[in-house]
């Protein structure tokens, strides 16, 4: 505060024990004192300018005249021939724009430095008692001070901000418990059951991901991971397609029965050693796919989740919290899985109204 | 530009002054014209009078909040081009385009016409890498303009407001970009819009609810794409134009701050005008930046969307990482302890909440309050024009740092497992390495960048005190050696004097209307003091114009200085190690301070 009191030059205190020498006196530059230097930084300076329209041309040339299929070579990097050539170009050209002006504003234009006072940023005393006696009178003016009603009024009034919120609110379905068990909570490995006599009328069979070929369990060697799909995705389109392939996706091992354990209530879902688990980690999402053959785990390439394909998919290491979610599978006359029924908890992370006690937890049985 | 180097220039500063007004002359009389005819519409002469000639300081790190305004210009306009071609739909379609690897498989629109401006627009692939880089740049020049503006204490009084439109610029500049790198719904994007789901999903009460309003219902749904692109294109530039308008009006209004030197004080701001130096400077400066991103992108690929495929919510690819702003969130969510509370029907996912929610809104909290925190411990409520050089602050500057080195942790955390397996190391072992390092790092960044700071004071001190190495060794009759001090220039020593004085705050005992005594201050006066004791804790005592004046009379005057230091450089190198060294400078000093002590002043 003190600074803004008195002008500081050569005012000496506890803040400047030193006098102020003033602004460094001015060192000519080479092209200030000799005029060949001059001439030399203006020619250099113009030929960086005139290099622009050059190069501007030299890009719609190159635009016309370049296929896009030309590439050129690096060694062992390649890249395409007009991306290239465009990017060059115009790069360049944009670049002697900014080199030239600051060039002739580093060697020609006038570089004596000035001093400019500052001013406090707030208003003068005079000015705030002018701006609150304005204020003041449009208070009074107004009328509010003696219609205390008005005022109050337009407060309700400001609810309007109401019907702008609510208008949001149809931006997506509503999670509600219902709405959570048609999506978040099934998937479509649920069996397909009619609806008259409960029964149900088609298990879902797992098939390959890519050739959307039923998978046979003889087909699955130990150690071997597959990645599988219910059949009835290839029914799906487009969204659908999406959402239900973000949930149904599942992972297909074969592990050697006696190295791994399988818990009572889980003796049915496994066939010869072959289980299934959701490929969906359980800690944001992410498809986990990097297994390692000799421990059972598995890995989310994420965030590095671990899980124990070989204890019912408990997490072993990362930050997911909980076990991933196994589909009880088997296996038909023809030696075909298919899965029993869903998945016995929901899939994927985890969401606040998810119930999660029923969720397999190391030591279960 | 044309700070002398030495005090003795060569008197010839008349040399250069050019006679202007008469080479201005014909350009003068052709503007006349229109300039008359604009000011008779818009009265600009008044503008131009009060502005043009306007003086900006010069210091390299002005620019980098240069680098950010024109960085976004540029995504400006190189989004405007992507805008003619790219289509924001998640409908389905079968690629037929020239990219031969896709042909005849299904994926969305926006994939499909990311790949038609990468292959077949001509330039399309050229203003892609722009944008991208771009939008990198941007990011990280606010970043550290952020810096700069810290560690100088350029957020101080006046200038607190525009402290909190940076923070809301580089928050909003963050959603922007993520906004961005998710609309080609390509592999890479779509593993980041999951990890967001994730994200949403995990937050207490309402999470579902959000999930649900965002993605338009279940994830991936069909709309996200389209929301974002609105928002990326429309909405969010809006806003950072409008904040950037602000920002750039106070730095008029306020004035730039300057750093401190001759003649530079907290009342006056030098350097050189607005028209035509800076003009010139910084419209160049625009260029050459636009001009290197340009370069950049046509010679380094980024985001080749291409290579990863269409998102499927069944694949990753190992190493997927988000943009590098986003590093520090990611690495947080990698190195979390995977904590869950199951209570009743309810899961609380702190594992994803903590390290992303809320670790976001705990930087950008901290940001936005520092100033006011800072000011609160050393009530300190003038007005600051003149910047901190980083070590006249240990305090802030070491939390800066400590910060920076948090960050830095959290980041490393967003590569564990490229770390791991480029240096053929544990991934478990990196990850619980970090999980300490974020706590334990910081604490020593913060001690030892003050005792940095502590002693680059004391160096500046040592300068003041015993002068400048002068390069000349002289011999004494007994065969000593000593190097001989001349004093620091007038310009030097104002620079090193120019900092605050240290106030460390002291309780005192009030009293109240009634002439009570209130004690020794309530528990908040008491928590400030200590605050205070701590802000300012082991910075040196700023010297006195009667120290320096002894000091000078005693370098230049006293025919047995050479051989005192001389003395005082030989008990030093005795000495074993550098810390007895260290401390014997520190009783030096203390010395000096008693003496200054008893000095009247």
């Amino acid at each position: 505060m003190s600074t803004h009191d008195e002008p500081s030059r050569n005012v000496v205190d506890e803040r400047h024990p030193l006098p102020d020498p003033g602004v460094e006196e001015h060192l000519p530059r080479l092209t200030d004192v000799d005029e060949s230097r001059a001439k030399r930084a203006e020619r250099q300076a113009a030929f960086l300018f005139a290099l622009v329209p050059v190069l501007a041309i030299a890009f719609v040339v190159c635009y016309f005249a370049i296929p896009k299929t030309w590439s050129v070579d690096f060694g062992p990097l390649q890249a395409n021939a007009l991306h290239m050539a465009l990017g060059l170009t115009l790069g360049a050209s944009v670049l002697c724009i900014g080199l030239g002006a600051i060039h002739w504003a580093r060697t020609l234009m006038a570089d004596h430095e000035m001093v400019e006072e500052r001013h406090p940023a707030h208003s003068s005393d005079e000015d705030r008692e002018a701006a609150l006696v304005e204020i003041n009178k449009g208070i009074d003016e107004s009328a509010v001070t003696r219609r205390k009603m008005l005022i109050r009024a337009l407060g309700g009034a400001g609810l309007v901000a109401i019907p702008a919120v609510v208008l949001l609110a149809d931006l997506g379905p509503w999670p509600t418990k219902q709405k959570r068990q048609e999506t978040i909570e099934r998937t479509i490995w649920a069996p397909e059951v009619d609806p008259n006599t409960n029964e149900i009328v088609q298990y879902r069979y797992l098939v390959n991901g890519i050739t959307y070929k039923r998978i046979k369990a003889s087909d699955i060697r130990v150690g071997q991971l597959v990645n599988a799909e219910p059949e009835n995705l290839q029914d799906l389109h487009g969204k659908d397609h999406q959402v239900e392939k973000a949930k149904s996706a599942l992972i297909v091992v074969r592990m050697d029965p006696q190295s791994i354990k399988i818990p009572d209530s889980r003796k049915d879902w496994q066939v010869g050693g072959i289980l299934a688990y959701s490929k969906i980690c359980t800690h944001v999402g992410c498809p986990i796919s990097l297994w390692e053959q000799q421990t059972h785990h598995l890995l989310c390439p994420c965030h590095q989740s671990t899980f124990d394909l070989g204890d019912s998919g408990v997490v072993v290491f990362g930050p997911a919290a909980r076990s991933l979610p196994q589909l009880p599978i088997a296996i038909d006359d023809e030696g075909y899985l298919y899965a029993t029924s869903d998945f016995t908890v929901p899939v994927g992370p985890s969401y606040f109204e998810r119930d999660s006690r029923d969720d397999f937890k190391k030591g279960d049985n | 530009m044309a700070r002398p180097v030495s005090t003795d220039a060569p008197d010839s500063t008349t040399v250069e002054t050019p006679d202007r007004p008469e080479q201005l002359g014909p350009v003068f009389k052709a503007a006349a014209g229109p300039a008359k005819w604009a000011d008779e519409r818009l009265g600009i002469a008044g503008l131009a009078r009060s502005n043009l000639r306007k003086v900006f300081p010069d210091h390299w790190s002005f620019l980098l909040g240069e680098i950010a305004l024109y960085a976004f210009i540029i995504c400006l306009l190189s989004g405007v081009f992507l805008t003619l071609w790219f289509r924001p739909s998640m409908a389905e379609i079968e690629y037929e385009g020239s990219y031969q690897l896709l042909r005849g498989l299904p994926m969305s629109e926006a994939y499909a016409s990311t790949i038609e401006l990468s292959f077949d627009i001509r330039g399309g692939l050229l203003m892609r890498q722009i944008h991208h880089w771009g939008a990198l740049l941007f990011i990280a020049a606010m970043f550290a303009h952020m810096l700069r503006v810290f560690f100088t204490g350029a957020f101080r009084k006046p200038r607190e407001l525009n402290w909190l439109l940076g923070v809301g610029l580089i928050a909003i500049g963050m959603i922007e970009g993520f906004a961005g790198y998710s609309l080609p719904d390509d592999l890479l994007s779509g593993t980041g819009l999951r990890f967001v789901d994730g994200l949403v999903r995990s937050i207490p009460v309402v999470g579902t609810w959000l999930e649900f309003l965002v993605f338009g219902g279940e994830f991936p749904g069909d709309i996200i794409v389209a929301r974002l692109y609105i928002a990326h294109v429309l909405l969010i530039p809006g806003i950072i134009l409008g904040l950037i308008a602000a920002h750039l009006a106070l730095v008029v209004y306020h004035k730039h701050t300057q750093f401190p030197g001759p003649g530079r004080t907290e009342k006056n701001v030098v350097g050189y005008p607005l028209f035509p130096v800076y003009m010139a400077k910084a419209g160049g400066f625009f260029f050459i930046v636009f001009g290197a991103i340009i370069l950049m992108s046509a010679t380094m690929q980024i985001n080749p969307v291409w290579k990863y495929g269409a998102y499927n919510p069944e694949q990753v690819t190992a190493g997927s990482q988000p943009d590098w702003y986003m590093g520090w969130v990611e690495g947080a969510v990698r190195i979390m302890p995977g904590w869950e509370s199951h209570i009743g029907g309810t899961t609380w996912s702190w594992n994803v909440f903590l390290p992303a929610v809320v670790l976001m809104g705990l930087l950008f909290t901290v940001m936005g309050v520092y100033p006011f925190i800072e000011q609160w411990v050393t009530k300190d409520k003038s007005e600051h024009h003149l910047l901190e050089r980083p070590r006249n602050n240990p305090t802030r500057t070491a939390f800066g740092i400590a910060a920076m080195s948090c960050y830095a942790m959290f980041w490393l955390g967003g590569g564990n497992d490229i770390i791991a397996t480029q240096f053929h190391v544990s991934l478990n072992a990196v990850t619980y390495f970090l999980r300490a390092a974020v706590f334990v790092v910081p604490v020593i960044a913060f001690i030892v960048t003050k005792r940095i700071c502590i002693s680059l004071q004391r160096s500046d001190i040592d300068r003041l005190l015993h002068g400048a190495e002068s390069g000349i060794i002289d011999r004494s009759p007994e065969g000593g050696y000593a190097e001989r001090h001349v004093p620091v220039s007038d310009e030097e020593a104002f620079m090193l004097t120019e900092h605050q004085p240290r106030k460390v705050a002291e309780l005192e005992a009030g009293e109240d209307e009634t002439g009570v005594s209130t004690g020794k201050g309530g528990l908040k006066e008491r928590m400030r003091v200590k605050a205070s004791g701590f802000y300012y804790a082991d910075q040196p005592e700023k010297l006195t114009s009667e120290e320096l004046a002894e000091a000078k009379a005693h370098i230049l005057g006293h025919e047995d200085h050479a051989e005192l230091e001389s003395n005082a450089h030989a008990n030093g190198s005795q000495s074993e190690d550098s810390q007895s060294e260290d401390s014997q400078s520190d009783e030096i000093t203390a010395g000096e301070d008693e003496q200054a002590g008893t000095t009247p002043s």
